[in-house]
């Protein structure tokens, strides 16, 4: 398994990476929710031309104001990978946290990596 | 004007949409200006016009029009807190409150309007507010913190804004005023009431005809609102919303001409009574007229720019039709809704059961729209609008254009518009533009709105903006496409072929072959729908288990704070003491609100995603199956009494209602399902508002199709009458079977038969004598999933595996702290975001299990 490092380039600033769980906890093309440093993240595996990348954003619905990313729906627009959130629909770009309905509205994404069967979060 | 050798002195008085349309245009004409913009409140410009969005999550940041960066971009001097207190026309000075003295060679006064604040004893106590700014955002949504009950005085468009912020805050919302209707400036009295009856429904109560005297100490809240009519109403907040008036001090104070009623004097050119002096926007009087809109206060910024800059440009009044959404209801009124033209005739149509209504104002000679009011539906108001402003002259039956669907309404395409017309009122911009900025290479509504900056403003024209971006783009050869989505390039019913012929058992699989990219919210659930109607195998298998929607993972109904509900199956309606305890002793342990439906069973709510397993557990042990309410699939047969017990049944509707129930539940569908019995022609059980309605006869049973309730309610039709019971489940399978099989995505069984070329006879036809000799093939396919059958819930509790899906938290098991329920007649409910902000003393913590 291969891992999507998504280092935000505007936190140039080393992350923490915090261990949350092994991969085959982890469900492909679904997501999971981890608890990291009070933060709730949510994790989703996808496999992208056979290959499995793992992503990370904030848990939390801006819009529907809970904690219910990490059930949405997996699935792409124009290639990029997106949830849509669970509540109501709007997606968020799993690699940015960009919301693609609302301009000015985004989600945290974190930085995420496996090394070996473990995956780590950065905050 | 003469040309200019040093630097114009161009002050402005205020920033709000109009003063800041003003700078941004000046600085934009390239003139040799230098521009001071003098602010009265500590924020620059920002959108009123989405005010109530604040209360929906927007902050000050997202409402905000430019930044002091972008302002010192453009060069313009901008001061804050500068509340101009006096001019001195004989020597071109502004002095500010703080002392401060800018000189200028021309002066524009922006400076809005303020909130009319009725004189009634007591309107200066703290929870009586307004609504106008972003600080009386700050002090409503303090006020909401410490209140239950919110009135708003004034049933105007922006009270009814005002009101929808007060509702979304979570209070008690009423509306209160004086006239006899709710927007009574846009409104006609008919379009008024049906209006009120709307906003009723969503939970605001509206008292019409109150003219409030005084505002006491209340008794079971904070005040007590007196009417002259001598009823009270009692409320913890008052929100002022009354109308507003010109802020004119500056003018009244400096002489400058004023209307009788306020509001400062200024010609075609935006000049008030001193040369040197503009005033625009809603401190302006044109004509005699406040113009409270956004729009014809942009018209007069560029007016005033143009004078400035030499230009001719002259303001000629405004169109003051309007569209919006308030609450959720559609609302649109035209030009003369009154009326109030000689010899006007009108057209009306009222829809009482679906909320709609629709007058048509046109001249004597019924060739032209004078005007329209639109409550309920909105959809043809762009066309109606296009009609009053170009003068475009009526087809022969005018009443078609408001009437519903009716074929024989000429649609005015975007095709039948002048290149003139204008699209976007706010931004003024033509069809003409928007076709040149097509042909200049925009390919898409995204591209044109960036080029041309239509349905920027208000974003009222945004349908039409489409409607004439596809038409041209459909005249210039790009292609409408019918695809389920961006994932694959067929509709359901082709999908669902694919599937059957290639025996296609995975998404994957499917994708693979005939889709593209990772799929989408659209099509993984219509593929797990098909997969499982053609298969019904076990949906949370590992590869269906990323198909489908959230509810359908997790076997319930996601609510608004994340949380489900649970509702196991009650066949018919019929259950046991036994089990009417358990369901008891379940909600007791898990601190669910219980609600019984209109479905005939009994919903569990505010399930947390981790406790929903043991519920189930508990719940199947006890005999309960799952509901299938999360899917689209059979929901409930709801069944009267029957023969059993009642004096008048006929035949055993329950005993029926149980058995057809138990076959088809399961069955997967494009959308849910709902079947009904009665034992008598009384129809104690509405099978007539089902999609599949049985009611019993003295010789068997009669079957109704296609009906449904809901938005749209349809009556079912009747489809063969007096059949034995083994018929009766035969003509069900055939029907169900092939509305499974070739309905689109989310169609119910009424638009589906609507759909077929033939309707109701044609669906007689083929189940009824097998016309497509399809039938044995239906039957046999309804058998293999009747045997598939399996409850869910039983599968996923015994399988540790899937159990693992329940847990909020990967690695931990800790609850999620933003579900928190506040008490309400004896049982949970949601906490709204203010309750969650007011501290926690008052939440009833759930119970930990």
């Amino acid at each position: 398994m291969s891992a999507a490092q998504n280092v935000m380039a505007s936190e140039p600033q080393q992350v923490q990476w915090h261990y949350v769980c092994e991969t085959n906890d982890l469900v492909t093309n679904s997501g999971v929710c981890a608890l990291v440093d009070s933060q709730q993240v949510a994790i989703f595996s996808l496999k992208i031309n056979g290959e499995t990348q793992v992503f990370a954003i904030s848990n939390y619905d801006p819009i529907g104001k809970a904690n219910v990313l990490y059930r949405g729906l997996l699935g792409s627009i124009g290639g990029a990978p997106v949830v849509a959130s669970p509540l109501y629909k709007e997606h968020y770009f799993l690699e940015t946290g960009l919301c693609k309905e609302h301009d000015d509205v985004s989600v945290t994404a974190y930085a995420v990596k496996v090394e070996g069967e473990k995956v780590f979060v950065g905050v | 004007m003469t040309s200019l050798d040093s630097k114009t002195q161009i002050v402005v008085v205020g920033n709000g949409m109009v003063g800041h349309h003003f700078v941004e245009q000046l600085h934009q004409s390239d003139a040799n200006v230098e521009i001071t913009v003098l602010c009265g409140e500590s924020r620059l410009a920002y959108d009123r016009v989405y005010l109530s969005s604040f209360f929906s999550g927007a902050s000050a940041d997202d409402l905000a029009l430019t930044t002091p960066a972008q302002y010192a971009e453009w060069g313009v001097n901008v001061v804050t807190n500068a509340l101009v207190t006096d001019i001195d026309r004989d020597n071109n000075k502004v002095t500010t409150s703080e002392g401060q003295v800018f000189s200028y060679d021309k002066l524009v006064l922006a400076t809005g309007s303020y909130p009319f604040v009725p004189p009634i004893p007591g309107n200066d106590q703290e929870h009586c507010l307004v609504y106008r700014t972003i600080d009386d955002l700050l002090a409503i949504e303090a006020s909401a913190t410490v209140s239950k009950v919110g009135v708003v005085v004034g049933g105007g468009l922006l009270g009814l804004e005002a009101a929808n912020a007060l509702k979304q805050a979570g209070l008690d919302t009423h509306v209160v005023e004086f006239a006899p209707q709710l927007m009574a400036v846009q409104l006609d009295q008919a379009g008024g009431n049906v209006l009120k009856d709307k906003i009723e429904a969503l939970g605001v109560t509206v008292h019409t005809q109150k003219a409030t005297q005084t505002i006491e100490a209340g008794d079971t809240c904070r005040y007590k609102m007196v009417f002259a009519d001598g009823t009270a109403l009692e409320t913890d907040m008052i929100l002022f919303s009354a109308g507003i008036r010109p802020s004119d001090q500056l003018g009244r104070k400096s002489a400058l001409t004023l209307g009788e009623r306020g509001g400062i004097v200024i010609d075609n050119h935006c000049v008030t009574s001193d040369p040197n002096i503009y005033a625009v926007g809603e401190c302006a009087l044109w004509d005699n007229k406040i113009f409270g809109l956004v729009a014809p206060g942009y018209t007069m910024a560029r007016t005033a720019v143009s004078h400035i800059t030499g230009g001719d440009a002259e303001f000629a009044g405004a169109d003051m039709s309007t569209k919006l959404k308030l609450m959720g209801v559609e609302v649109g009124s035209i030009g003369d809704a009154h009326e109030r033209t000689d010899g006007a005739l009108s057209y009306t149509y009222l829809n009482q059961p679906e909320g709609v209504y629709k007058k048509l104002v046109v001249d004597s000679e019924q060739k032209y729209v004078l005007g329209a009011v639109l409550v309920g539906d909105t959809s043809d108001y762009d066309t109606l609008l296009q009609y009053a402003l170009n003068n475009i002259e009526l087809p022969e039956h005018p009443e078609s254009l408001i009437l519903p669907s009716s074929d024989a309404a000429p649609a005015l395409g975007a095709d039948a518009l002048p290149d003139t017309a204008s699209i976007c009122s706010c931004l003024n911009v033509t069809k003409g533009d928007i076709v040149s900025a097509i042909e200049g290479g925009c390919c898409s509504v995204g591209d044109v709105k960036g080029e041309t900056k239509a349905s920027t403003g208000c974003g009222g024209c945004a349908a039409l903006l489409k409607n004439v971006v596809d038409s041209e783009l459909e005249k210039r050869g790009v292609e409408v496409s019918k695809a389920i989505c961006e994932h694959f390039n067929y509709t359901r019913q082709e999908l669902f072929h694919i599937v059957k012929v290639n025996g296609i058992r995975t998404f994957d699989e499917l994708l693979e072959q005939h889709g593209e990219g990772l799929g989408c919210e659209i099509c993984k659930p219509a593929v797990g729908s098909i997969l499982a109607s053609v298969y019904n195998d076990y949906i949370l298998k590992a590869s269906h288990l990323p198909l489908q929607d959230t509810n359908d993972i997790y076997l319930g109904n996601m609510q608004k704070d994340g949380t489900y509900s649970v509702v196991p199956r009650v066949p018919g309606g019929e259950i046991t003491p036994e089990k009417l305890i358990l369901l008891g002793e379940v909600a007791k342990e898990y601190n669910l609100y219980t609600k019984i439906t209109g479905g005939q069973r009994i919903d569990l709510f505010g399930a947390r995603v981790e406790h929903l397993p043991d519920i189930w557990e508990k719940l199947v042990a006890g005999g309960f199956e799952t509901g299938h309410a999360y899917a689209k699939a059979l929901r409930t047969v709801k069944s009267c009494v029957g023969s059993t017990w009642c004096r008048y049944g006929v035949q055993d509707s329950v005993g029926t209602a149980i058995d057809l129930e138990n076959r088809y539940k399961g069955l997967r569908a494009p959308h849910k399902i709902k079947f009904a019995v009665s034992g008598c022609t009384r129809e104690c059980a509405e099978a007539q508002s089902k999609d599949i309605g049985v009611i019993a006869t003295e010789q068997g049973w009669n079957l109704y199709v296609c009906g449904n309730g809901g938005m749209k309610p349809r009556h079912a039709d009747l489809f063969a009458t007096d059949l034995d019971t083994e018929t009766l489940i035969k003509y069900i399978d055939r029907v169900l079977m092939f509305y499974v099989k070739t309905a689109d995505r989310l169609q119910r069984t009424s638009v589906w038969m609507d759909n077929l070329e033939g309707g109701l006879a044609y669906l007689q036809d083929v189940v009824i004598n097998d016309a497509l000799g399809i039938n044995g093939e239906l039957e046999a396919q309804m058998d293999a999933v009747v045997d598939a059958y399996q409850c869910e819930w039983k599968t996923t509790i015994e399988n540790p595996e899937s159990r693992k899906r329940f847990r909020q938290f990967v690695n931990s098991n800790a609850s999620d702290t933003n579900i928190q329920f506040v008490s309400e007649r004896g049982q949970v409910r949601p906490a709204t975001e203010a309750e969650k902000v007011a501290g926690k003393d008052q939440f009833i913590p759930v119970s930990m299990v």
